[in-house]
């Protein structure tokens, strides 16, 4: 009778091998030898010993993880945020008129009407800053080898737009400082959503390079500090 | 509310971490366990469980829940084993370690092991392990190391692989065969 191949004695060794070739194995010592020979090193290789980790050793990993996870990201706020935000433009849009309107009648209500319209962009200015943050930060850290920023190119892509709209804003207004460096994460945020997800070593420190020597991290939560500062007088 | 496997890996994909944790402390175990039969030192195998729960966390949207995640996670923590084990046969530490006399290797085996011969041997292969899993395919080694240890069956492995059940079974017999000729010669040795 034909002896089993190689295949098949592996297949027997998992259980795996029809009951009729298996019959096989008891008939022929050939065979059987070919299988005891596999088994002996299979069988070593699983019986390596393993040091015994208790109950609770999940949560010891856990507790050393923990301060090596970034903060945890507010995408619920994030999300809250896009869904409020046409709320907010109408909002804002509304006072704009109404100031307009009521400015005809009453010279006083202009004045909480223009607050209220610049609580709404400060608030909005904040926001996309502290999110622009998290995003620069991310790659700021990221250590060179096995970079993954699919996530953060996301983000910034849906950044990129909102940045435009408050570089824009920041220009009408005369608030020229405020502008260029929107203008300076306007240019970072486009690399990382135009860029690869899995950039190489050398772009992932030629970009964590420049974000470091214009200082945008740290002009950028400048900003946010003096816009949340702002946003609370008025 | 207790989240199963997928449940959690699917709140964890949004970034909630508490539902990652959830997935650490259950799965935390068995990644030891392979990182120690792939490093055989119990510091790298603890290394490279926190390494695995990191790279996990990164790569989390990449998850798609075709394999469960115990498959999924433990694939990362093969490759981050093996990423550990090249970079030591750079430093030339494995073969320091193998000229040793095999205490630093596995000295905290656990304490119920089998006969002196029996661990002499164990160690022995234990050493080898390593270097022999390196030798497999990143396919190979993932399809040997759920089948050996794990216990999965030819459906499971080719759904975390993403291929078919056949060319699951002959990527488990490419891989012991490669593995037996690496290992033989500690039966040898030990014979």
């Amino acid at each position: 009778m034909k002896h089993l191949s190689e295949e098949e004695i592996t297949l027997a060794y998992y259980n795996e091998l029809d009951p009729a070739v298996r019959a096989h194995l008891d008939e022929c010592d050939q065979c059987r030898a070919a299988f005891e020979e596999l088994r002996r090193v299979l069988d070593g290789v699983r019986d390596i010993p393993v040091p015994e980790r208790g109950e609770s050793y999940g949560g010891e990993v856990w507790t050393r993880l923990l301060p090596h996870l970034p903060a945890e990201k507010p995408r619920r706020r994030w999300l809250q945020w896009w869904t409020v935000a046409p709320a907010m433009l109408a909002v804002a849009v509304a006072a704009f008129v109404a100031g307009i309107l009521i400015e005809q009648r009453h010279e006083t209500a202009r004045g909480i009407s223009a607050r209220a319209r610049e609580r709404v962009l400060l608030i909005a200015m904040g926001d996309h800053l502290d999110r622009s943050q998290m995003v620069l930060a991310e790659v700021v850290n990221a250590a060179p080898g096995a970079v993954d920023l699919g996530d953060e190119r996301g983000r910034a892509r849906d950044l990129v737009v909102e940045n435009r709209l408050l570089r824009q804003t920041a220009t009408r207004r005369g608030d020229l400082s405020d502008a260029a460096v929107l203008d300076e994460l306007e240019r970072t945020l486009l690399d990382i959503a135009n860029g690869p997800a899995n950039p190489s070593a050398s772009d992932i420190e030629a970009l964590q390079q420049r974000i470091e020597k214009e200082g945008l991290l740290l002009k950028v939560r400048i900003i946010g500090s003096n816009v949340r500062q702002e946003g609370q007088q008025l | 509310m207790e989240w199963t496997d997928s449940g959690a890996a699917e709140e964890a994909r949004k970034g909630n971490q508490q539902a990652f944790r959830v997935l650490v402390e259950r799965h935390s175990r068995s990644i030891f366990r392979l990182a120690f039969r792939m490093t055989g030192n119990e510091q790298d195998a603890e290394d490279m469980v926190q390494e695995t729960f990191l790279r996990a966390w990164k790569q989390m949207h990449r998850y798609d829940g075709r394999a469960s995640f115990g498959t999924w996670v433990y694939r990362i923590a093969a490759n981050a084993s093996l990423d550990l084990i090249r970079s030591r046969k750079v430093r030339g530490e494995m073969q320091a370690a193998a000229e040793g006399d095999g205490a630093g290797a596995f000295e905290h085996v656990a304490a119920d092991a089998p006969s002196p011969e029996r661990l002499t041997q164990s160690n022995q292969v234990a050493r080898m392990l390593g270097p022999a899993l390196e030798q497999l395919s990143e396919m190979e080694r993932t399809a040997f190391l759920l089948r050996h240890y794990e216990g999965c069956g030819t459906e499971e492995i080719a759904r975390a692989l993403g291929v078919h059940n056949n060319a699951a079974k002959q990527t488990v017999f490419r891989a012991v065969q490669k593995l037996r000729r690496a290992l033989e010669p500690a039966w040898g040795m030990a014979r």
